[in-house]
């Protein structure tokens, strides 16, 4: 097949796009320019859009042997990812933007060109195994899974998805890099937001959005408790950095239980208050098999490498219910909700959704 | 492959690498007292007069350089520098809106840190310089301004500037006045004395010489402050060892594509023709920019309508065929030329550019690969390019 594969910089990308050529495909290599200005976003080893990724990944273009562009993404990726990373915790949600990049940026504008001209497939450095049944599976190494992030992909876009890396974990990822004479074997991971420069989400949304000072409120009694300089930098579930102005009546910690964009309001409760047995969601993806008329047994993840638990799922037209087995804390509008089926060979992904509370 | 891309570097001239080579093996440093250091200063200057006899410049006026961006930069800081240090109100650079980065970069950097002014001169719609706006310009301006910079020919859309004209408009006004001629010799007449111009650049690997290698011909009587400091080993103005071989292959191809030129171009102008003309056949909207007339022998440049210039590339690539959309930044992302905005054209028309420049080793063979590929490439960038539509 003649495939694209989407190289960041990192050694996942790299060895993916190494392993597509041994696999006898005909492989581009492509960079995704995603910052307006380079110099504004992360800077060093760690990130995804820097000049120094876009030479790695030039670099191991050359020592693969595979023609190699970059591709100006970034008014796409400014768009369709950061204002709506930014407009969904103005709306009280938290979002995933890796995984809006996924739905919005690598399987969607870059793949729509990519096949646009002449391309079959894309291929990725994902840590998810996406064998010849069409089915999204948990990766070998379930530290590095990512099935999670790719599980908002619908059946169209898997089918000209390719990833070669699902079957292995990352110590041996970064063996095989170094065995090709691939120099970002030994790169650092990326982690966090790669758009947010210094890991600063709270500094990044108050430069975008303004102070907007409001009350916290507890749950419990009604009173205020503190006060915040903005609702949008808070996360249900959240303890940390609550800055209250007087211990909750029950001397117990409070967490974040709710944010209100409507009356700038932050809601606090004790641990248990936290607790969700059911999960409602919209925009629903199925792709692990056929879409279901019944309620289907199976298992949930509520964020990225949450834990795991076993619920019934839905579906009811545009909408996604889930029945948790036990209580879990912490769901926050704006993630996803991903469907497993449990499977030896990797659990699969049913499908997902947007969760909405 | 067929290789459209010789504006960007074009291969080495057979007797150029042979002198490379065999001046390579031979040890001495041109700056030494002893023997071997005799024979390289030798060489270095037999270069050096072969390539002033060519270019219509005194031995002593030609500055070998490390190439064409040093040149530039040389010319244009140097000059910059040396006339202010002699009157401190000579701080405005005149320049075009087409100019090479090598020298609208350093025009900006004098900007930002050297309290300079700058007075950019517009092209017309074929991207030539009207002498009448550099007259207009030095009317207003002449005692501040330090020096005029403005290219022999456009290395993107092939434009030839009336330089003989514009110079002489320099000089009534007793301005010094630099050209960079990197895409200009060996591909039309450069005579320097004969042009009026106080400095001039060329490089090696636009015309088969080594790549690395280049000089600034510079009038005796024009101060240049240099930007490398040392040995002083060219007129002071330069330091650096000399590259002994690189300045005798350098010479070599010089005095080849100079003496070549007319022929050369009766030549590669036909293929060109051919090129353009098929070009329109196969691409009825396509847009042909530059100057049909005043224009580099090997050069053309399209916009292709509803087409983005990377894909369009991208899929020449994959096809064997060699061409270039333009200006890239340094991370490699395609930028709108600043050539074909200077021009009057949209963003739009900007991305969808291509140039293909032939060279002496073109053949008809690259441009029937070159019409074969076309029409399907173009198709699908227009489909790659209708998704950017929003959805």
């Amino acid at each position: 097949m003649r495939v694209l594969a989407a190289m960041s910089g990192g050694v996942d990308s790299a060895v993916a796009a190494a392993r597509a050529v041994a696999a006898g495909h005909d492989v581009t290599g492509v960079h995704l320019a995603l910052a307006r200005n380079p110099q504004t976003y992360r800077t060093g080893a760690r990130g995804c859009c820097t000049l120094e990724d876009s030479r790695d990944a030039r670099r191991a273009a050359d020592v693969i042997g595979i023609p190699f562009y970059v591709w100006d993404m970034a008014d796409r990726f400014h768009e369709d990812v950061v204002d709506d990373f930014v407009a969904e915790y103005a709306a009280g949600r938290t979002p995933n933007p890796c995984l809006r990049c996924n739905e919005k940026i690598k399987f969607a504008a870059v793949l729509d060109r990519a096949v646009a001209l002449g391309f079959d497939a894309v291929v990725t450095g994902h840590h998810a195994r996406l064998g010849p049944d069409g089915l999204l599976r948990r990766s070998v190494d379930i530290a590095k899974d990512q099935s999670y992030v790719l599980a908002v992909l619908t059946r169209e876009q898997l089918d000209r998805s390719i990833f070669p890396l699902g079957d292995s974990t990352k110590a041996q990822v970064r063996a095989e890099a170094a065995e090709r004479g691939l120099a970002v074997a030994d790169k650092p991971d990326s982690h966090d937001i790669c758009f947010i420069a210094d890991g600063d989400t709270r500094g990044f949304l108050a430069g975008r959005l303004g102070e907007a000072p409001g009350d916290v409120v507890d749950a419990s009694t009604g009173t205020v408790v503190g006060s915040h300089s903005g609702a949008y930098a808070y996360t249900v579930g959240q303890r940390r950095g609550l800055h209250l102005d007087r211990p909750a009546a029950d001397g117990r910690p409070r967490y974040v239980l709710s944010i209100t964009p409507k009356t700038n309001t932050v809601t606090v409760g004790p641990a248990e208050a936290l607790e969700v047995s059911e999960v409602r969601a919209v925009r629903p993806v199925w792709t692990g098999g056929a879409r279901p008329d019944g309620p289907v047994e199976c298992e949930v993840q509520l964020r990225a490498h949450g834990a795991v638990v076993p619920a019934t799922v839905a579906l009811d037209g545009d909408r996604l219910h889930a029945e948790l087995r036990r209580p879990v804390r912490g769901v926050a509008a704006g993630q996803a909700v991903v469907a497993y089926r449990p499977d030896p060979a990797g659990d699969v992904v049913l499908g997902s959704a947007t969760i909405t509370g | 492959m067929a290789y459209l891309d010789h504006a960007a570097t074009t291969p080495m001239l057979d007797e150029a690498l042979e002198a490379y080579v065999a001046t390579a093996r031979e040890v001495g440093n041109a700056s030494s007292l002893h023997a071997a250091g005799r024979r390289a200063r030798r060489r270095v200057e037999e270069s050096r007069e072969r390539v002033a006899a060519v270019l219509g410049a005194r031995p002593s006026e030609v500055i070998f350089t490390g190439g064409g961006t040093e040149s530039d930069n040389l010319a244009v800081k140097g000059i910059f520098w040396a006339r202010r240090a002699a009157a401190p109100a000579r701080r405005r650079v005149v320049s075009s809106a087409v100019e090479h980065h090598a020298v609208l970069d350093a025009v900006d950097w004098l900007v930002e840190h050297e309290d300079a002014e700058v007075g950019w001169l517009p092209v017309d719609a074929a991207g030539r310089l009207d002498p009448e706006d550099l007259r207009a310009e030095l009317s207003a301006h002449a005692d501040r301004v330090a020096l005029v910079t403005a290219m022999w020919a456009n290395n993107e859309v092939g434009t030839i500037q009336p330089i003989t004209e514009l110079a002489a408009v320099a000089a009534e006004h007793g301005v010094p006045f630099h050209t960079d001629a990197v895409q200009a010799i060996g591909q039309a007449p450069v005579d320097f004395s004969a042009s009026g111009v106080a400095a001039l650049t060329v490089t090696g690997h636009k015309l088969g010489g080594p790549t690395g290698v280049g000089a600034l011909l510079l009038a005796r009587d024009v101060a240049a402050t240099p930007l490398l400091h040392g040995g002083g080993q060219e007129r002071d103005v330069r330091s650096g060892t000399l590259d002994t071989a690189g300045i005798v292959a350098f010479a070599v191809a010089v005095e080849a594509a100079v003496k070549g030129q007319q022929e050369y171009a009766t030549r590669v102008a036909a293929l060109r023709d051919d090129l353009i003309e098929r070009v329109r056949q196969a691409v009825p909207d396509v847009i042909y920019n530059g100057d049909p007339a005043d224009r580099l022998p090997g050069n053309a440049h399209f916009s292709f309508p509803g087409c983005e210039g990377d894909a369009l590339l991208l899929l020449l690539d994959a096809q064997g065929i060699a061409c270039s959309t333009g200006s890239a930044c340094s991370a490699g992302v395609a930028q709108p030329s600043h050539v074909l905005l200077a021009m009057g054209a949209d963003n739009d028309r900007a991305r969808s550019s291509l140039r293909f420049t032939l060279g002496h080793t073109s053949t008809q063979a690259d441009v029937d690969a070159l019409i074969a590929a076309l029409p399907a490439a173009v198709d699908r960038a227009r489909r790659a390019a209708a998704l950017r539509t929003p959805r």
